[in-house]
């Protein structure tokens, strides 16, 4: 435990040390504020059109603009937090690797699985800071609607942007582990997360296909989520995604044992 | 200490370590010379732990480094060749930060740390970045973190690279004084080193051990018989002829002086005979200007080529003057 907190502080510190953390929440900040403008605007424009239709015809005037709202943004931040999610996680493990420091983490007392959970759990909290700050924009519109999403709501789509992210994030970094080069790193990671894009794609295919890969997606999965529904088959999914991530990253590791110099 | 028994480590079809074995007793300061591919490097990670062996056994403090990894790495610091530090961290965090990984009991760390930034004569740079320290320093901060757990043994690859020599001596001045308390095994192949600072010197050249002994011992081992210099002014081809004529003398080289028209020439005398004066009086005899005469002592430098030059190439170079 105590190995873990260490490389977990370490890491931590490493991250807010440079400049690339604070530019890259920065921008993921002002991106995603930006889309919640225009998303919350364009959700009022329907709720508008959907009263003035009911007065003339009588239907019902309902429209779920915070619901609306919820729902396109969470799904834009997993967009987002696609594209995102290399550049956090590739200097991870190239980065050690070219400076030599990961033989020092390599012949201290230390396991291979605590360097890589408690790196991944580092990247996450990093993540997570990132995130959590658009909390307040669906927050606060939460808070002035009526009526609004039952809290639980917006609580369960964050679980899942979490998961999503943590998934990508496991994910680049193992791709990290492959290599010295943090931008080989970082392009790998992008290209593997443009197939899981197209695969999402073509969940809606017909027959089979489509059922293929919507079963893979790593997005849709999120879907639910982003519902308020939580599936513990989608938990189930992303954790074992994780874990499948990290455990590749320790015979990684390991496999680096055996190179020549 | 350090047991070492027919290790070998091959890397596809290259051996890189040949069935190598010898032990490091507690206390002791080892050295390890060998030409740069030698296999030293690869050792080094075989005992640390970081690299498994294809064959052959190692024990660290009783413990074997493949089947207890963890334990070993607990009794070791190593220092790689290049100092494994993180340049964006301060040098006191960086010490807290190894001394936590390596196992230092909470109550001990600082106190640890302080210890090793002394010992390695950097206190004043505790709050200093790493990364705008220059090379020698970042070298001292390297040492630091291997001496931070205060291990039972250290391992030091090419400890003085990059050092100026006013730090060359003050590493190896910190080298020495560690021993005793702690078993050191250092690689190098800077020679003086060796025989200042080491105990024992095992030669390794091609993954092999060529040699395994005191520096004192192997100097004297192989000195054989007196080896006698001169410089004289006389043509290469006609002093060698002669200096091979003289009783007792077994080996003649030749090789032009540094000063135009003068020869220098090295010969070797069988075990026992004295033949100073039998050249002094040839050279006379000849009429030729005789400029130095002088007993050469085997440095480590000429074991170490001897040992490690190519036997061919080293064949070649006797025959020529026989």
């Amino acid at each position: 435990m105590r190995n873990l907190y260490a490389i977990y502080r370490k890491e931590l510190a490493h991250y807010f040390v440079s400049p690339v953390a604070y530019i890259l929440i920065g921008v993921f900040l002002i991106v995603a504020g930006f889309f919640f403008n225009i998303i919350l605007a364009s959700a009022i424009q329907s709720a508008f059109s959907a009263q003035m239709q009911s007065t003339r015809f009588g239907a019902p005037a309902d429209f779920d603009v915070p619901g609306a709202v919820s729902r396109s943004f969470l799904g834009l931040l997993s967009t987002l937090v696609l594209f995102m999610s290399p550049l956090l996680a590739m200097g991870v493990y190239a980065e050690e690797r070219k400076r030599g420091t990961i033989e020092l983490l390599m012949t201290s007392p230390i396991t291979d699985a605590e360097i890589v959970l408690g790196k991944f759990l580092a990247s996450l909290t990093l993540y997570a800071i990132m995130i959590l700050p658009t909390a307040i924009l669906l927050g606060f519109m939460n808070f002035r609607s009526d009526p609004h999403l039952p809290w639980r709501m917006l609580l369960i789509g964050y679980a899942g942007i979490l998961l999503l992210g943590g998934s990508l994030l496991a994910l680049g970094s193992l791709i990290s582990s492959f290599t010295e080069n943090q931008l080989i790193a970082g392009v790998l990671t992008f290209a593997v997360s443009l197939v899981i894009w197209v695969i999402d794609a073509g969940r809606h295919a017909e027959g089979w296909k489509g059922d293929l890969f919507g079963y893979l997606s790593l997005v849709r999965h999120y879907d639910d989520f982003t519902r308020g529904v939580v599936d513990t088959s989608a938990l189930i999914y992303y954790c074992s995604f994780i874990f499948l991530c990290m455990f590749l990253t320790v015979r990684s590791l390991e496999s680096m044992r055996w190179r020549r110099a | 200490m350090i047991e070492v028994q027919d290790l070998t480590k091959t890397f596809g079809e290259r051996t890189a370590v040949d069935h190598i074995s010898f032990a490091v007793n507690k206390g002791e300061i080892l050295g390890f010379l060998g030409p740069n591919g030698a296999g030293k490097t690869t050792t080094m990670r075989m005992l640390t732990s970081f690299m498994p062996a294809t064959s052959g056994t190692a024990r660290v403090a009783g413990f074997d480094v493949f089947d207890n990894s963890l334990e070993v790495r607990r009794h070791i610091g190593y220092l790689p060749e290049n100092p494994p530090v993180y340049p964006d961290m301060t040098v006191e965090s960086y010490l807290d930060f190894v001394a936590r990984i390596k196992g230092v009991p909470a109550e001990k760390r600082a106190q640890s740390v302080t210890d090793a930034l002394e010992k390695t004569n950097i206190t004043d740079k505790r709050d200093e970045l790493i990364k705008r320290l220059s090379r020698g320093y970042k070298q001292r901060v390297g040492l630091a973190q291997a001496l931070v757990h205060d291990p039972d043994v250290i391992i030091l690859d090419e400890p003085t690279v990059g050092l100026d020599p006013k730090q060359i001596i003050e590493v190896r001045h910190l080298i020495k004084n560690l021993a005793g308390n702690h078993t050191i095994v250092l690689s190098t192949h800077i020679l003086p080193e060796v025989s200042m600072t080491c105990d024992r010197v095992v030669i390794i050249n091609k993954g092999k051990i060529a040699a395994v002994d005191t520096p004192q011992n192997l100097t004297s081992q192989l000195k054989g018989g007196q080896r006698i210099r001169v410089e004289v002014k006389a043509s290469e081809q006609a002093l060698r002829e002669q200096l091979a004529q003289i009783p007792g003398a077994s080996r003649v080289q030749t090789e032009p002086a540094p000063v135009n028209g003068h020869v220098l020439a090295t010969i070797e005398a069988s075990e026992g005979k004295d033949i100073r004066s039998a050249i002094a009086a040839k050279i006379v005899e000849k009429g030729w200007p005789l400029f130095e005469l002088k007993g050469v002592n085997l440095s480590l430098e000429d074991i170490f080529l001897e040992l490690t030059t190519d036997d061919a190439a080293h064949a070649q170079q006797a025959g020529k003057s026989e």
